[in-house]
């Protein structure tokens, strides 16, 4: 299809939003930045396709048929993304559960270690602190 | 024979179906578990003597034809690491069976191991063989779904922790991969690797530079190149010792194995070799200072896999037939070596009660053997002389000097230097937990006993990774034809397609 300014525009909408999202703390938002991420990917992806009719044989002259490949990559994504959704918000409960909030801590053992490199105790001071 | 080459798949899925049934019942579970991972060594085995002599294997899934259906390619390189990705499996499975027995815990998280453990090499067998973008994505999938499991096996807080770094990032890379899959159908049309090597060529440069770009900087994250890196040492020290172990040895290698695709049969050539090198230099020395700086043995494992990963990308942006065949050499004897490692840093957490440098001691008097199971693989990823990883580095230096641009002569300082570094690093780890007096925390010797099923795997990969000493000469040479049927793009297209080659 030629790409419409429409598409366009929700396409890059959706993963402004999704990667700003992905940028946060909390687990749960995060989640919605991954499911933001990943409905501009399947946008993306029926955007580079060919429109037209139900690619049904004899429903249709071959050349006006829609390309069905693109379809079925979104459709197994989605499951996939299904999937991982499930996952992350089970992560997310299980870590509710466990420390009362569901938000993405520093490593400790990469701050005691920076801490020892402040201190000039530690054998040597690499940077480890760039971990969300 | 292509009847064989579905079966490294198909093999480890029905096997993970089995011991899911068999959920409540552990020795059934294993038995299972165990014949089908040996069976999955054996297929491979057979799959790389076919491909030496008779080239690669081809397999249309479901009897559609290639462009149109999704094909497995077993070619040389897809082979051989087949076979060492099946042997490490194996050795880790028996571990991790003996490990079980001994921490006594047989009821609910491990009735869910074993099928996870087995879609695990499902989806690393499945990338190795795909033959098209979007099966290696879901292979891709595949595994990393079977991780994120492995990683929060219990859901303890820390895992917890560590996992949801490990997922975001791994999430974060998926999207990426599937972006670049849904451009590169929309640039060429098609997503057969065969196909797409010719049509490929075909699209201006600039975008093709878009779009190796965006597989590269997937594959990166996978790969723990070094501005992608920091996830590694995070997340993986805090997994059980022969998850841990499995993932540093397979995991980051299919993400290399994947960048080696993209170079050679997608976008040989072009500019971002540099960028490649450039990585490959700084995810050496950025990899092996953090490793020096770390006072936990797991965690500096971690940082030694990434910078040795440094290695491997050297080899591969130098994109000449020796740096290939070394780099090949070099994933071999790197997936061997670290997997054997971080089972030893199992016995040591066995043996010692930790794995924190300072609260160890004494160990090499007071368990001997433990003391060889660690010193010969750390001497051998140092790239101490008769070991394989003297014999790979070698061969990657050799490749850089025969370039001799000025990028990979500093590529062979580097790599002498992360050398010299890595030898420092496992020093420290033998001063400080295998010399000195015993630190009064650890527990008493009954209490730290290592069970054999823990030790003679580990052990056995010892061995192996020596073996490949030994059979550095028919391995260079195996590593060398892969190299050169890497390079032959016309013939994986022809032995894909058949006759009618675009």
């Amino acid at each position: 299809m030629t790409p419409n300014l429409v598409y366009v525009v929700v396409i890059g909408v959706l993963f402004a939003a999704g990667v700003s999202m992905l940028l946060e703390r909390s687990l749960t938002r995060v989640l919605m930045g991954m499911i933001l991420l990943g409905n501009g990917v399947n946008l993306l992806i029926l955007l580079g396709s060919r429109a037209g009719a139900p690619p049904i044989v004899g429903g249709a002259p071959q050349a006006e048929m829609a390309d069905p490949l693109p379809q079925i990559m979104i459709l197994t994504a989605i499951v996939i993304t299904l999937g991982m959704t499930a996952f992350l918000l089970a992560l997310a409960y299980r870590s509710w559960a466990m420390s009362g909030h569901d938000e993405v801590q520093d490593d400790m053992e990469d701050r005691r270690i920076m801490l020892l490199a402040e201190r000039d105790e530690g054998s040597g001071t690499d940077d480890t602190e760039e971990q969300s | 024979m292509t009847w064989l080459v579905p079966l490294p798949v198909t093999i480890p899925l029905l096997g993970a179906a089995l011991t899911l049934m068999l959920a409540g019942r552990p020795r059934a579970q294993r038995t299972i578990s165990l014949t089908a991972l040996t069976a999955t060594l054996l297929v491979s085995a057979a799959l790389l003597a076919l491909t030496t002599t008779g080239g690669p294997l081809v397999v249309a899934v479901g009897g559609w034809a290639a462009p149109l259906g999704i094909v497995l390619v077993a070619d040389e390189l897809a082979a051989l690491m087949l076979v060492v990705s099946a042997a490490v499996t194996v050795c880790v499975l028996i571990y991790s069976i003996g490990q079980g027995m001994a921490d006594g815990h047989e009821e609910t998280p491990l009735s869910v191991y074993h099928p996870t453990y087995l879609v695990l090499t499902a989806g690393v067998t499945n990338a190795f063989l795909a033959g098209d973008l979007f099966n290696l994505f879901v292979g891709f999938e595949i595994l990393l779904v079977a991780s994120y499991v492995l990683l929060t096996l219990g859901g303890t807080e820390n895992r917890i922790r560590a996992g949801a770094t490990y997922v975001v990032v791994s999430l974060l890379s998926s999207v990426i991969f599937l972006t670049a899959i849904g451009l590169i159908y929309a640039a060429t049309g098609t997503l057969n690797m065969a196909q797409l090597a010719g049509r490929l060529d075909t699209l201006p440069d600039h975008l093709k530079l878009v779009l190796q770009g965006m597989l590269l900087l997937a594959f990166g994250i996978k790969a723990a190149v070094f501005p992608l890196s920091s996830w590694l040492p995070d997340s993986y020290p805090t997994a059980p010792a022969p998850v841990t172990a499995v993932f540093a040895g397979l995991l980051t290698k299919v993400g290399v194995y994947a960048i080696i695709r993209t170079e050679t049969l997608l976008f040989p050539g072009g500019r971002a070799t540099v960028v490649l090198l450039v990585a490959a230099l700084l995810t050496m020395l950025v990899g092996i200072l953090g490793a020096v700086a770390q006072s936990d043995i797991k965690r500096l494992l971690s940082f030694t896999l990434v910078s040795h990963i440094g290695y491997l990308l050297f080899g591969v942006g130098l994109t000449s037939r020796l740096g290939m065949s070394s780099a090949i050499f070099y994933v071999v004897h790197h997936i061997t070596v670290q997997t054997t490692l971080f089972l030893a840093a199992g016995l040591i957490e066995k043996r010692g009660g930790s794995t924190a440098l300072d609260r160890l001691g004494g160990l090499a008097r007071l368990n001997p053997v433990l003391a060889i199971a660690f010193l010969i693989p750390a001497l051998n990823l140092a790239g101490i002389p008769p070991f394989s990883g003297f014999i790979g580095k070698l061969g990657l230096i050799e490749a850089g000097v025969a370039d001799g641009g000025p990028l990979a002569w500093l590529l062979v300082v580097g790599s002498v230097l992360t050398s010299l570094l890595t030898l420092y690093a496992i020093a420290r780890v033998w001063n400080l937990a295998f010399w000195r007096a015993p630190h009064p925390s650890m527990p008493a010797p009954d209490a730290g006993r290592c069970p054999p099923m823990m030790v003679v795997p580990t052990l056995a990969l010892v061995t192996l990774g020596v073996a490949l000493t030994v059979v550095a000469g028919p391995l260079f040479e195996v590593g060398d034809q892969a190299a050169g049927d890497l390079r032959d793009r016309a013939g994986y297209a022809q032995a894909v397609l058949g006759e009618e080659t675009p």
